[in-house]
């Protein structure tokens, strides 16, 4: 697909790269026992570790390892047996220990990669540069009095992985697929809830642009971006923002960019020589994190199945299209609520209820899978009904909207309205009978020839049967009593 | 009796053979810390605590169930965090602030049994070599030159625990030692003062300065004290990720073995130029004494040496510079507002910290910049393992090293005072061991010419303070230092 984006003086590619901060999925803080659930009264989630009170030291939350560890795996990443926390050295009030406990050099995962599902049905490989783990600061408050800052340090020292992208993004939309395959590949790994709106997982951008296949430009890094939609924005402005500049004869300078997403735009916060110098140096208080062979693959073995090889496994075994199936994995919740449907069903005629129905239905509520009104045990009865002909597909459309609004199961609403079909040969016929009878101009054209009638007699027949009779049975008897 | 001249291994007998109670030990040690209040050795005293402390240990007694160090007044160097007891690190910057926890290691010793008398002045953040740069003031060393009255340093940074002991103002104290802040103070005050190696005492509620060098340790009367006092302070604490899992041994038992066929490493470079006779002399001495023990010394090579000092003023300045980041005026301590953020965190830190302190950020701050970080901290940090790996090649060929603590005797408060580097001197012979984690002990051997004290230092192998031990006993049964302070107040 072309990304490049057409300037002045000829079309221009854009280069991204993205930073990823994903808050990690664990009870405790990186290197303090003190609680990190959302959403608690400020400064209630805070131990002399995390405050930095003098003497305190900082020891390294196994589990929280344990997670950086198998989302390496899951980004196809080598996981480095040994790595080293750095200090990253700065001044501010959210932040206690005037540090940051980070890893710079060493990091606990290197190279990996992401797969990109295309809308075109083709994939796209982007490497991933390295993910490593890092403390939280806390958060300052500048709204709570006119002259004061409130600090609250709940969020200090919660354990952060910085996923960090190669920059082999080439469109915002690319950059958008991106965010949403890694947030489910997180989520299936259960390391991070990738919550944009929680901001348990929030993303810098560096974009760049060139003229296509020539030498990188200078890149701006917008900072703390988040959500997709933002994402994709801040990229879309920023890239056109850099083609004017150049293409007005101006260079791009390299700065921090905030994005301002009520007005759509991206705007300098700080240049180069304003950026902090952080003095990173390894932290003496941390020996080298290492663990062994052994434990990472046994860490592997127990990984869950990952969207790709989801994916490829509907496509084989269901028979689903590249299109469905990627539909159908890019969220855990969905593919296993769809394999629920499918288990002893016809998996296309599963896949068509999951991906078209229901999750249109859930779109118009504003709702995610796990409040379905409607379960996966109570689909797979409707679509029960359908192969045994109970319902007719229009009838089950009219059961599956009104299962959607009561909750009621697929039986008890074609009970309490009689919406059997009817497959009774001889309520059809009767009902035939009745419509020839009332036709009988459009009987004689139908036998002289004009066979087109068939459509408006089978109309006629369902309408008279209030839609419940079974429309192949009807096909079938109106050709033989018209033959007559 | 004169209690406060009892080491702990005779008050220790005394208590449990009930020739004297818990309490009297503590109310002399109390006396005595108040007269010795004209050194400013203690900035903090806490009688009420002790004697509290001490009503306890005698109930215990009544009862037979003796703690190893029950009833064992101690002096704590303010760098070590108390429960309920204010710690400032002798900084401004800290004025007012109560620790809500107790540090690991004074911890460990309440509960075998000791007693708190009081915190003890340092160096600002245990920078320096002469107790000297605190916010409270200089401490005074007890001794005095002969004929000579003038106030002389307890060396530092730990020279308020050092003159408390020597002036026997506490039975012991515990240090800590980053270049020598232990073993140097216990030379110039005639007591003796161990650095564990590094790991063995956890750091866990002491103030950080260099968090890869800091150590805590045992300050007291002789050798077997210092025994007794690190077997409690010692251990493995899973709130220290840099304290070792290793088992502590039954340090106590080391003192009085034989030391025949051990080899000694003397090593050459510490023959430093411009040292004074006295030292060398005295050195000799020690070589001589623990040949006769049957131990024989050996020629090792410390080539490194020569760049350990200027390698361990770029390391301990680096990691200072980030430790002492957390003093912002936010939190806890000194706050003096500003206009701005920033306006208020030159106000507090510009106000708070002293000169040294601020010097040593500086300095710390530069060599972990970009553009020199390459040229200063991490050639340092080379050279930091080419100096441990010296010694591990002594090692080969040596069982302990016997070296000077410091290159001088104790020297005049205002001495040396605007020449920093003159004052960095002072560690030459305590640093190396400190990069290299390594044990080391200053015992008392002798007298200089004008009567103060001089120490003999023994370095040992990685996690063996039991030779260190071993021969540092050996060397004080040779040196019988039994001099007295001129202002042992709890003497007089």
């Amino acid at each position: 697909m072309s990304g490049l984006i057409k300037g002045r003086t000829g079309e221009w590619e854009v280069v991204i790269g993205l930073e990823v901060h994903a808050q990690v999925i664990s009870r405790a803080k990186l290197f303090s026992g003190a609680a990190t659930d959302f959403g608690a009264e400020p400064n209630t989630q805070v131990s002399f570790v995390d405050a930095a009170f003098p003497g305190m030291l900082p020891v390294i939350n196994r589990f929280c390892v344990e997670q950086a560890v198998k989302t390496g795996l899951g980004l196809d990443a080598e996981i480095h047996l040994s790595s080293v926390f750095d200090r990253k050295n700065y001044f501010y009030a959210d932040l206690p220990a005037g540090y940051q406990i980070s890893q710079f050099s060493r990091p606990v995962v290197g190279k990996g990669k992401i797969v990109l599902d295309l809308s075109d049905g083709t994939t796209r490989e982007i490497g991933i540069t390295r993910v490593h783990l890092e403390q939280d600061a806390g958060k300052s408050l500048h709204d709570q009095h006119p002259t004061k800052t409130y600090v609250d340090l709940n969020r200090a020292g919660v354990a952060l992985m910085e996923i960090v992208s190669e920059p082999d993004l080439r469109t915002a939309k690319e950059a958008g697929a991106y965010l949403r395959k890694l947030r489910a590949i997180l989520r299936y790994l259960g390391t991070c809830d990738a919550n944009m709106e929680e901001g348990n997982l929030r993303c810098d951008c560096n974009v760049s642009v060139r003229k296509p296949g020539g030498k990188l430009g200078t890149r701006c890094e917008i900072k703390n971006v988040n959500s997709v939609r933002f994402v994709m924005q801040a990229i879309e402005h920023e890239a056109r923002r850099q083609i004017e500049v150049i293409e007005d004869g101006g260079a791009v300078k390299q700065e921090t960019r905030l994005f301002d997403s009520g007005k759509g735009v991206t705007r300098s916060m700080r240049t180069k020589e304003e950026s902090h110098d952080y003095r990173y140096f390894p932290d003496p208080d941390l020996l080298p994190l290492t663990f062994d062979a052994d434990w990472v693959e046994g860490l592997k073995t127990s990984l869950p199945e990952l969207p790709d090889v989801k994916k490829a496994r509907f496509m084989r075994d269901y028979k689903l299209s590249a299109y469905d199936a990627g539909l159908l994995v890019a969220e855990r919740e969905n593919a296993e609520y769809f394999e629920a449907v499918a288990k002893g069903r016809d998996p296309k005629l599963a896949s068509n209820w999951v991906t078209v129905e229901l999750f249109g239905a859930l779109n118009k509520l504003g709702k995610g899978i796990a409040d379905s009104p409607i379960d996966p045990k109570n689909l797979g009865e409707l679509i029960d009904l359908i192969a045994d002909s109970t319902l007719s597909g229009r009838l089950a459309k009219d059961v599956f909207a009104e299962m959607i609004t009561s909750g009621k199961r697929a039986r008890v609403i074609v009970d309490e309205k009689g919406l059997r079909q009817v497959t009774d040969t001889g309520a059809i016929e009767a009902a035939i009978d009745m419509v020839l009878a009332k036709e009988p101009a459009k009987v004689a054209e139908y036998r002289a020839g004009k066979e087109k009638l068939l459509a408006f007699f089978v109309g006629q027949v369902m309408k008279a049967t209030q839609g419940k009779a079974n429309p192949a049975l009807v096909n079938e008897l109106l050709k033989k009593k018209l033959a007559g | 009796m004169n209690l406060t001249s009892l080491t702990i291994g005779r008050a220790r007998d005394g208590l449990r053979r009930k020739a004297f109670k818990a309490r009297e030990l503590a109310e002399a040690y109390i006396k005595a810390m108040a007269a010795a209040r004209p050194l400013n050795a203690y900035l903090v005293e806490t009688p009420d605590r002790a004697l509290e402390a001490a009503a306890q240990t005698d109930a215990r007694l009544q009862k037979g169930e003796a703690l190893p160090l029950d009833g064992v007044p101690v002096a704590v160097k303010d760098l070590f965090c108390t429960e309920g007891v204010e710690t400032t690190a002798a900084s401004k910057i800290l004025g007012g602030f109560v620790p809500p926890y107790e540090s690991t290691v004074t911890a460990n010793l309440w509960r075998n049994g000791a007693l708190m008398l009081g915190k003890t002045n340092l160096d600002e953040f245990a920078m320096g070599s002469a107790t000297i740069t605190g916010a409270r003031g200089p401490t005074e060393n007890p001794w005095r030159r002969r004929g000579d009255n003038r106030p002389l340093v307890p060396g530092g940074s730990s020279g308020g625990s050092a003159a408390a002991v020597a002036a026997r103002a506490a039975l012991a104290a515990t240090g800590t030692d980053t270049g020598g802040s232990i073993r140097q103070p216990a030379s110039f005050c005639g007591i003796v003062g161990l650095k564990p190696t590094y790991g063995r005492c956890s750091r866990w509620g002491i103030i950080a300065f260099a968090s890869s060098l800091d150590q805590a340790g045992p300050m007291t009367r002789d050798v077997r004290d210092a025994a007794i006092m690190l077997q409690a302070m010692a251990g493995h604490d899973p709130r220290d990720s840099t304290s070792a899992p290793v088992p502590v041994p039954d340090f106590e038992k080391a003192v009085g073995q034989s030391i025949k066929g051990l080899r000694i490493g003397i090593p050459k470079e510490y023959r430093l130029d411009g040292m004074p006779k006295e030292i060398e002399v005295l050195w000799q001495r020690g070589i001589d004494w623990i040949k006769a023990a049957g131990a024989t010394p050996v020629e090792i090579s410390l080539k490194l040496t020569r760049y350990a000092l200027a390698t361990y003023y770029i390391i301990a300045p680096a990691e200072a510079s980030s430790n002492l980041a957390r003093y912002d005026g936010v939190r806890f301590g000194l706050r003096v507002p500003g206009e701005t953020l920033d306006a208020m965190y030159e106000n507090t830190r510009g106000q708070g910290f002293g000169a040294e302190v601020r010097r040593r950020v500086l300095i710390g701050t530069y060599v972990l910049s970009a553009g020199y970080y390459d040229a200063y901290y991490l050639k340092a940090q080379k050279i930091r393992t080419l100096i441990a790996r010296d010694f591990a090649e002594a090692y080969r060929n040596c069982d302990a090293i016997l070296t000077p603590t410091a290159p001088s005797a104790a020297f005049a408060i205002g001495e040396k005072m605007d020449d920093p580097i003159a004052m960095y001197l002072n560690d030459v012979f305590t640093v190396p061991v400190n990069l290299a984690g390594l044990p080391g002990i200053s015992v008392p051997a002798g007298l200089s010419q004008d009567g103060l004290p001089l120490g003999l230092q023994v370095i040992g192998k990685a996690f063996d303070e039991e030779t260190v031990l071993r021969v540092a006993a050996v060397l004080e049964d040779a040196a019988k230092f039994d001099a007295t302070p001129a202002l042992a107040t709890g003497l007089a």
